[in-house]
Formats: structure tokens, C-alpha cells, sequence
């Protein structure tokens, strides 16, 4: 018995990454950052607006979220559906009443079958970043490269026609890609990408076609994976991210300013018996005199006014 | 395949020789960071595969790497502020990809055992020369940057196979972290008849296991460890018990756990009968002290049919 030698080889064993993709930095060697008016924590809250198809066809792979019982699933597709027709109402209520500045990452099948919940997020003039076509389209490996090319751009274009505006930010279902995902967003106009869990700060992430910016989008205090997966109740959620909050802020006390990622699902938290926890949450966030609530894009955009990154165009 | 792995024999909790930790400490307590390399592309191992998804594996592989960049510094104030020395289970690769880590811990006198190469380089399959060499690899990397050879030894990723232990003593370890049967060290039967032991690192305790695993909320987390801490505080009077903590920069780093964790680190600090120590000491004081009477007692109970040899030789 052995094993084949490819095995016990190690041909990236070097210093920095084993591959090019951005360069290894430690967080704490970073330059330090100050927010708009001296704060030092940027609440970015994130919403996901996402359409989960009743017949999936899981290719390359499922996502979290998905279909789970034998077709028709009409438990988990209405379930996701409330989300988009109650819960989503109770959140902007929630964000009015507490001066959060939300970012919504809207699947482009969402735009297009629910126009009226389009224009209400395009007319509140928050930003909107791209969440692929729906929940279905997963960015893996195995996808072929054109027709991943073919899906991005459907719904890039599909959300940039119906918003009327630019979109420069990306978040993929699941922040699942292909080895082709970066190279794919950059040339299709994209700025930044919101799937690698790997920091708490933006740095540029290398593509053929030169950087994209990762953005810090937290799965582990998502509420989804906390109240889904974890199956940590709502109370929790709420202990958690207050946690979070103080650590950050105390962080940021010596080491510049941070960011506290938010993602959130309406058709999790917009639960009638979740939201008075959300509602809590932001209310207790929002009175900290530290913390400045912005969209993903403007947090980037002065952070990149502050730091001496490499050019990235 | 063997029934029982044969490293130990029976030894019941009760009436052992009893262990008097330095200054009568009731408990020996380490932490034991993991600081670990997970490939984005490794080899693919026929028994196990490294990751749930096609390549690129971004979640899993992103958070990781997140540990590096995030976590690490922020483990290592607190243990600073505790006055706790880690006793990292290092992936050995991580000396030629993050040489800045490792200096940082080299410099507070850290202990740094071995746990592999890498995190995605799985025990499963190789033959007991590949085994060797890749433990030797291990063993004489973390040398070459630290000044000195690693005493104990965590499998990459638990993975075993029925000569781990044998190896790592004849390449010179003293003990292992790979057996969870008891809240003592013990004497660990090698094929070498080495004086070889296990120090208790504990599973229950470790966050990847209590978040990932057991889904635990965070602040659950940190009251667990008190609790586990009171129990072992209250036995110890009677004999030396171990406390380990294992640890991971992406979990317990995170800013909505880091603080459960502080509070039990402040919690287990304040008491006065606590040894805050490191795997390496722990294993030492046990052989020089423990050992040869724990192998006496051992061989009064465990029955005449099969009692341990003064070598303590385990039979391969």
C-alpha cells in the first residue's frame, strides 16, 4: 500500500499563497482607515432579494437555500417567496425607522418578475449589486465558460436596464464561482465582488483582465447560515452581532476604522416573530456614535480614498 | 484491521497515583491554537476529499485563509494579556508561507508541535516509508525555523494510520494529541517501547468541533468551558487534572465569538491553583514524575494476563 507520489508532493509550497490571486497581508499591517466624520465602524447591512425556482436544475451544483423535497417543493418556494412579498416590507419600514443605508444584491429574475419590488428598492436610491439570475445559477466549477460569460451578462444587462443606472458591485448565489468568475466580472464591468470570506477589510483581487476589489461579506454572522444552519435562534443572531459590534468598535479604537458586514435574507429575519430582533439590532447599532451606516460601493470608494493600494485600472 | 489500536491499556480514573502539578496546581491548562494551511488545489487523496466542492473551493478555503489574516493576531493578544503561551498544531508548510507568524510566535517562546504538512494532505493510504518521511518533513521544517524539534504530534486533520504514534516516537516525539481517553496524561505504548505519552488536547473543547459540529452558540461556548474548567479545578485537588482549550484563528477569532472566549480565559486565569502552561511541559514533568509509577499501577490493574512490561512495548 502507498500512495501515488503526486500525492506527497508540494509544488506551491512557498512563501505568500499557494496562487495568485491577491497577496498574502495580515490585517493589522494595513494602513489605518477613518470613516466619513471620524467614525469607526462602517455598518454595511446587506439584503439579498433572491428567486429560487420550483423545478431546479442544481448545475453545477445546489446552493443553500435550494429545493430539498421531491418536485412540486411549494414548502420551501413559497417560504422564500414571503421574503420578496412581506418580509422585504418589513425591513424597509425597519431600515427607515433606524437610518440604516442599505445595499440590495437583487437576483436579475427578481427584477424582472417582481417589477413592483424593483422600483420601490431603484426608487429609494440605495445601491443595488448583482446576485447572478437566481438561486439556481450557481458559479461553479464544471460550469462551461461561455455559458457562465452568457449568464453573467443576462444579468448584468437585465439589472442595469431596469435600474437605469450603473451596477458595480457582485455577489455570487452562495459565493460559490468558477475558476472563470472573476476574470468573467471584470470584464463585464464589474468593480468589486462580495464572495471571499477572507477578511474584514477591501483588497484587490488579481484577474487576467486586471483587479477586482473583494469586499468582506461575513457568512458567519449571516442570518441565514446562523438561524438556518446553526439553528441558533433569533435571540442569538441579536447576541451575536451586538458581540461583533462591540469587538469592532473597540478594535477600531486602535487600529482604524472597521467594517461590520450584515447579510440578510427577508424571507429569514422578515419572519413576523424575527423582526422585533432585527428591529433591536439596528436600533442598538445605530445609537453607537461611532458607527456610520453606508451602501457597500461608498464604503469601498473612501476606502480606497485613504489607502495607497496599487492601481487597479 | 485491529479491534483496539493497542496504545493503552485499562486504567481505571479512580485511585491512581495521584499527580501534584508545580506549586500544587490542580490543573495543568494549555491553549493550543491550530494554525493550519488548507490547499486551494491539493491532490485529491483516494480515501478523502479535501473539499465539498469542484475547484475553486471559495468558501471553505476563503475562510480558512481568513484565520491567517484576520484571526491570528487577535488570538494572540488575548493570550498575551492572560499571560498564555500557545502550543500551536502547526501545518509545517505554514513556516515557508507565513514566515511572519511564526516568528511572532517564536519570539513569546510558543511551543510549535506538528500537525502535518498541510491540512489537505490526508495519512489515509501512504505506506509507512511515505508516512515517515512526510512526519520527518514535518518534524525537521518547524526545526529549521524555530531552533528546535517539535516534541508532540496532532495528525493532519485527525487523519491516522495503525503506526501514527509508532513513527513519531522513533523520530523522537514525546507525545501525541491524537487520544481523547482520559483527562490525565498516560503512558502510550509504542512498538519501539519509547517512554512515549498522550497529553489530553480534548475534542469537546474544540471550537471548530463546538461551532462547526455541534452548531454551539458562542456564548454557550465560553460558559462550557467554564464549566469544564470548575470540574476539572474541583478533581484536581485530589490529583493534577488537564485542561486543553484547541483552538482555530477563523473560529474563535471571529469578532461575535472572540469575546465568550475572553471571558473563560479571564475566568480560568483568576484562579489561584491553575499551571498555565504548554503541551511540551506538560508531557515532560509527566515522564520525569508520573510515568514509571503510573506504569506500575497500571500493570497492578490491568490483570496478570496482560500486564504492560517494563517497557511498555505495544506488540504491532
Amino acid at each position: 500500500m502507498a500512495l501515488d507520489q503526486e500525492l506527497l508532493q508540494y509544488p506551491m509550497r512557498r512563501y505568500g499563497m499557494d496562487h495568485d490571486r491577491y497577496e498574502w497581508s495580515m490585517l493589522t499591517d494595513r494602513a489605518p482607515v477613518v470613516w466619513p466624520g471620524g467614525k469607526k465602524l462602517a455598518l454595511w447591512v446587506n439584503v439579498s432579494l433572491q428567486f429560487f425556482p420550483l423545478n431546479p436544475q442544481r448545475k453545477p451544483l445546489s446552493v443553500a437555500g435550494n429545493m430539498t423535497m421531491p418536485y412540486p417543493d411549494l414548502r420551501h418556494f413559497s417560504l422564500r417567496d414571503y421574503g420578496n412579498r412581506v418580509g422585504i416590507y418589513r425591513f424597509l419600514s425597519a431600515f427607515d425607522r433606524y437610518g440604516i443605508k442599505p445595499t440590495f444584491a437583487v437576483n436579475a429574475q427578481v427584477a424582472e418578475r417582481y417589477p413592483y419590488l424593483f422600483d420601490a428598492v431603484r426608487e429609494r436610491g440605495d445601491e443595488i449589486i448583482a446576485h447572478s439570475w437566481n438561486m439556481d445559477t450557481a458559479h461553479a466549477g464544471g460550469l462551461a465558460e461561455g455559458e457562465e460569460a452568457a449568464l453573467v451578462t443576462r444579468s448584468l444587462d437585465t439589472l442595469r436596464q431596469r435600474a437605469g443606472r450603473e451596477i458595480h458591485g457582485w455577489l455570487s448565489p452562495g459565493k460559490i464561482e468558477s475558476e472563470n468568475t472573476p476574470e468573467l466580472l471584470r470584464q463585464a464591468g464589474i468593480d468589486y465582488f462580495c464572495d471571499w470570506v477572507n477578511d474584514e477589510m477591501p483588497y484587490p483581487f488579481h484577474t487576467k483582465h486586471g483587479d477586482l476589489w473583494a469586499m468582506p461579506l461575513a457568512t458567519e454572522l449571516e442570518d441565514r447560515f446562523v438561524v438556518q444552519d446553526n439553528l441558533h435562534s433569533e435571540a442569538s443572531w441579536a447576541d451575536q452581532v451586538i458581540d461583533a459590534c462591540d469587538f469592532l468598535l473597540q478594535e477600531a479604537e486602535e487600529q482604524g476604522g472597521r467594517i461590520l458586514s450584515l447579510s440578510l435574507h427577508p424571507w429569514v429575519l422578515g419572519q413576523p416573530h424575527r423582526m422585533k430582533y432585527l428591529e433591536a439590532v439596528l436600533e442598538n447599532i445605530q445609537s453607537r456614535p461611532d458607527v456610520w451606516s453606508a451602501g457597500a460601493g461608498e464604503i469601498l470608494a473612501t476606502f480606497r480614498q485613504q489607502t495607497a493600494s496599487p492601481a487597479t485600472r | 484491521m485491529k479491534e483496539d489500536p493497542g496504545y493503552y491499556d485499562y486504567w481505571p480514573y479512580r485511585d491512581r497515583p495521584p499527580i501534584r502539578w508545580p506549586n500544587g496546581a490542580r490543573v495543568a491548562f494549555w491553549v493550543a491554537p491550530n494554525i493550519e494551511f488548507y490547499e486551494l488545489q491539493p491532490p485529491r487523496n483516494p480515501q478523502r476529499a479535501p473539499w465539498p466542492q469542484p475547484y475553486p473551493p471559495v468558501p471553505g478555503y476563503s475562510i480558512r485563509d481568513y484565520g491567517n489574516r484576520v484571526g491570528h493576531m487577535r488570538q494572540m493578544r488575548l493570550l498575551d494579556k492572560y499571560g498564555i503561551r500557545g502550543s500551536i498544531s502547526l501545518s509545517a508548510a505554514l513556516c515557508e508561507h507565513h514566515p511572519e507568524i511564526i516568528e511572532m510566535c517564536r519570539e513569546r517562546d510558543w511551543e510549535f508541535f506538528t500537525h502535518g504538512i498541510y491540512n489537505t494532505r490526508y495519512t489515509y493510504g501512504m505506506s509507512e516509508e511515505q508516512e515517515r518521511a512526510m512526519i520527518l518533513d514535518s518534524m525537521e521544517t518547524i526545526e529549521k525555523h524555530v531552533g528546535r524539534k517539535p516534541a508532540g504530534y496532532l495528525a493532519p486533520a485527525l487523519s491516522h494510520s495503525e503506526v501514527t504514534v509508532d513513527l513519531f516516537a522513533e523520530l523522537g516525539g514525546i507525545y501525541t494529541c491524537d487520544l481523547f481517553h482520559d483527562d490525565q496524561p498516560t503512558p502510550v505504548k509504542t512498538r519501539g517501547g519509547q517512554r512515549f505519552v498522550s497529553v489530553p488536547y480534548s475534542l469537546e473543547m474544540n471550537d471548530t468541533i463546538a461551532f462547526v459540529v455541534n452548531k454551539m452558540e458562542p456564548r454557550r461556548y465560553g460558559e462550557m468551558l467554564r464549566e469544564c474548567f470548575d470540574r476539572l479545578y474541583a478533581e484536581g485537588a485530589q490529583s493534577g487534572t488537564v485542561m486543553c482549550i484547541p483552538t482555530h484563528n477563523y473560529q474563535i477569532s471571529t469578532p461575535h465569538r472572540i469575546k465568550a472566549f475572553e471571558e473563560s480565559l479571564e475566568y480560568i486565569t483568576g484562579h489561584p491553583d491553575v499551571w498555565v502552561t504548554t503541551g511540551r511541559e506538560i508531557a515532560e514533568f509527566y515522564l520525569q514524575n508520573n510515568y514509571d509509577a503510573a506504569l506500575a499501577d497500571i500493570a497492578s490493574k490491568s490483570g496478570a494476563a496482560n500486564a504492560t512490561s517494563a517497557t511498555n512495548g505495544r506488540t504491532a
